[in-house]
């Protein structure tokens, strides 16, 4: 309890009705501990981004959120994360429809070795969304123009997605994922493996889709944070620090770590 | 002086010549390796270099061309009956090297014949001492103009690996040439024996009896060399193996490398790749005292006719020896697969068993196709289990429950007879032993060619 009290005091986490929340949350890597006590709400149809120095937790809190971290050995979680008001880490709960509902979009582009067309439709595929090929058709088309990829690549949806240039493959993986329909999308630096005209086309996509979908996005950039962000959530050695909106946080921050880092005297 | 002396002395010499060669380079420096243009050890690798390969080269043109050079000399002093024969002049020839050997007591011949093996001997000793003049030159002159060559200008370091690429090229070209030298003896053979019989009908020939007359008042078939039953016996066990081998490899590769735990994995996997260090022969054991038996006993159950040496025995046994083949190298490619891959598929929602048929097998599938392919040579050359479970009858059936022969085991048993080296039965083992490398030669090219087209389209 005194844990929860002295976050509360440095970070703002209640908000009224979040679409996801994390409480207490902790996570050990076998004997390391990498996050401490994370209490974070996430607003619905917000960008929300996590900034912070290296190591200090944020991606791992990211795959917390759609139990990515399900897939490494030796990981122990214990605390809560809600999508909705529910704990996902309930037992109840399908991982394979969790993240169905939360997408992943990650550091390095990772299109699927097989033409642009399937990799969209990977997806609606495995999760049965589609009955017929016109649907597929449909969402495919309907994913490549949310991702503003439509126009580049229409005249070439059978050619292999490996030909793509890296940030067309990031945003077909955009594509990919808001192939299924999720609620949020994860992004786990999306940009950081882009040129700067990329970059801004990928900035600008994640601006227009906040209008469809809750998105949190993790970020070594402040200036990408600023950009995109309605609300900063700081990190700093598997702590939570300071959140709130990004305006106050880039302007007004209240914990000196947090003024630390974004006038870059340390991280 | 032998051989291994003499180069163990070469050795020494360059030994000692890296010795002075370096010292030298020390000396010229002046305390300050910098002033050199290259490290202290390059210039004595430099003279020891060239202390070494002359005295090599000249080793291996001498030995080359001894031999014959001192043949010309003794035959061309044989008198004319002996040389204008050629049967007579290799006898002679044979005997003069006995003689000249020292084990030529025994034998009855001419005084000319006794002479020249006494001049063999000693132009022998001759040759071999003049050799040990030549070496020993060929080092001492290399070295001592290497030596007078060294100033803190000398290149050494770029001289040093000038000479070490040609070394390397000198060693894949005796790789290469070694291929093509078992291709052209391979050939020749065969040529030989396609005088004797026609190529069609070696080709296309639908029976395989080699047994021909060994005496002429010997009665005995004419002999059929028609390769295609035992073509057909190869394709069958092969199919067979790998019927086996190609799914339970498969599978036990993706159970061992993404579903079970590490520790299962460390215990299983090696137990495993016991199954490819079991000698062939006890695979054989194993194929005729325990499958095959099982095989006619259960077919007669069935109301089947199962021969006691069947197909199916050896290719069963011959898939499972294949097994860790397709699952060791598979699991590998497999694991290679990016871990971004699976971990894209696996935040889209795909379980373990679509990410594996989805994305990590189609990315693998290359690597796959290469192990499948490695897997079909090596059963296509197996002898062994075939000559013990599936017998030596080249019928010409796709029944998997007769007796079939493999061109591998009938090539061993055409060459373990006691017939004439150029009777058409020996002969047509080469011709054998060609087609069937051209067809594993295919297969590779094939394989290559899977993999190049396949690999394109993976990260």
């Amino acid at each position: 309890m005194a844990a929860v009290s002295q976050s509360a005091m440095t970070a703002e986490p209640s908000v009224a009705s979040p679409k996801m929340t994390a409480r207490d949350l902790n996570l050990f890597y076998s004997d390391n501990q990498a996050l401490f006590d994370v209490n974070l709400d996430i607003v619905e149809r917000q960008v929300t981004a996590l900034i912070g120095p290296s190591g200090c937790g944020k991606s791992t809190f990211l795959r917390c959120m759609n139990r990515m971290n399900d897939t490494i050995d030796g990981v122990t979680i214990n605390g809560k994360v809600t999508l909705d008001g529910r704990d996902i880490y309930d037992k109840r709960i399908d991982v394979v429809q969790l993240r169905a509902r939360i997408g992943m979009v990650f550091q390095k582009p990772n299109p699927f070795p097989k033409s642009i067309y399937d990799n969209v439709a990977y997806g609606p595929r495995i999760h049965g969304l589609v009955n017929s090929r016109d649907e597929l058709d449909e969402i495919v088309m309907t994913s490549l123009e949310r991702a503003g990829l439509l126009k580049e690549v229409k005249d070439r949806l059978q050619s292999p997605a490996t030909g793509l240039s890296g940030g067309q493959q990031q945003r077909l993986c955009i594509a990919r994922a808001v192939a299924v329909s999720p609620e949020v999308i994860l992004m786990d630096e999306p940009c950081s493996a882009l040129d700067p005209i990329a970059t801004a086309k990928v900035e600008e996509l994640i601006d227009e889709l906040r209008s469809n979908y809750t998105i949190v996005i993790v970020t070594h950039s402040m200036q990408q944070a600023a950009r995109v962000s309605q609300r900063t959530a700081f990190f700093h050695l598997g702590k939570l620090v300071e959140v709130g909106e990004t305006d106050q946080i880039f302007t007004n921050p209240k914990d000196d770590r947090t003024k630390g880092y974004i006038t870059g005297r340390f991280g | 002086m032998s051989l291994s002396f003499l180069l163990l002395a070469v050795a020494a010499l360059c030994a000692l010549s890296f010795y002075f060669g370096r010292q030298r380079a020390v000396a010229l420096s002046g305390g300050r390796y910098s002033n050199l243009h290259s490290l202290p050890a390059h210039y004595g690798t430099y003279v020891a270099l060239w202390c070494g390969l002359p005295a090599l080269l000249l080793l291996f043109v001498w030995h080359t061309f001894q031999g014959s050079v001192i043949e010309a000399m003794i035959i061309a002093d044989l008198p004319a009956e002996i040389t204008s024969d050629s049967g007579q002049l290799s006898l002679a020839l044979n005997s003069i090297s006995l003689i000249a050997a020292g084990n030529g007591q025994h034998l009855t011949v001419s005084p000319e014949v006794v002479d020249a093996g006494r001049r063999l001997a000693n132009l022998q000793s001759i040759a071999n001492a003049a050799l040990i003049v030549v070496m020993l030159c060929g080092a001492v002159i290399g070295v001592s103009l290497s030596y007078r060559k060294i100033s803190p200008e000398l290149r050494a370091r770029n001289n040093v690996e000038r000479i070490s690429r040609w070394v390397m090229i000198a060693c894949s070209a005796i790789a290469i040439l070694s291929t093509v030298g078992i291709v052209f003896s391979l050939l020749f053979e065969a040529l030989h024996f396609f005088s004797k019989i026609n190529p069609l009908e070696f080709l296309f020939g639908l029976e395989w009896s080699p047994q021909t007359a060994i005496r002429a008042d010997q009665v005995a078939s004419e002999g059929a060399f028609g390769a295609i039953p035992l073509f057909v016996g190869t394709l069958l066990i092969t199919v067979i193996a790998m019927c086996v081998a190609v799914p339970v490899g498969l599978f036990s590769a993706i159970y061992m490398g993404e579903y079970a735990s590490p520790k299962f994995r460390a215990v299983a996997k090696p137990a495993l790749e016991i199954l490819a260090g079991v000698p062939t022969v006890v695979y054989g054991f194993f194929a005729a005292l325990t499958v095959a038996p099982f095989l006619r006993n259960n077919g007669a159950i069935l109301g089947l006719d199962v021969s006691s040496e069947s197909a199916l025995a050896a290719g069963l046994v011959m898939g499972v020896m294949i097994i860790p083949f397709v699952s060791s190298l598979s699991d590998d490619v497999m694991s290679q697969v990016p871990k971004s891959l699976r971990d894209g598929s696996y935040g889209l929602g795909a379980t373990k068993s679509e990410t594996i048929r989805h994305v990590i097998f189609p990315a693998a599938l290359p690597g796959i196709v290469g192990a499948v392919l490695l897997a079909v040579s090596r059963a296509i050359g197996e002898t062994m289990i075939v000559v013990m479970a599936a017998g030596l009858a080249a019928n010409m059936t796709v029944n998997p429950l007769q007796a079939v022969t493999t061109v591998t085991v009938q090539i061993v048993t055409l060459l373990v007879g006691d017939q004439e080296f150029d009777s058409a039965k020996t002969l047509s083992a080469f011709a054998l032993g060609l087609v069937l490398f051209l067809v594993t030669l295919g297969l590779n090219v094939f394989a290559l060619k899977v993999v190049q087209k396949y690999r394109e389209k993976y990260d």
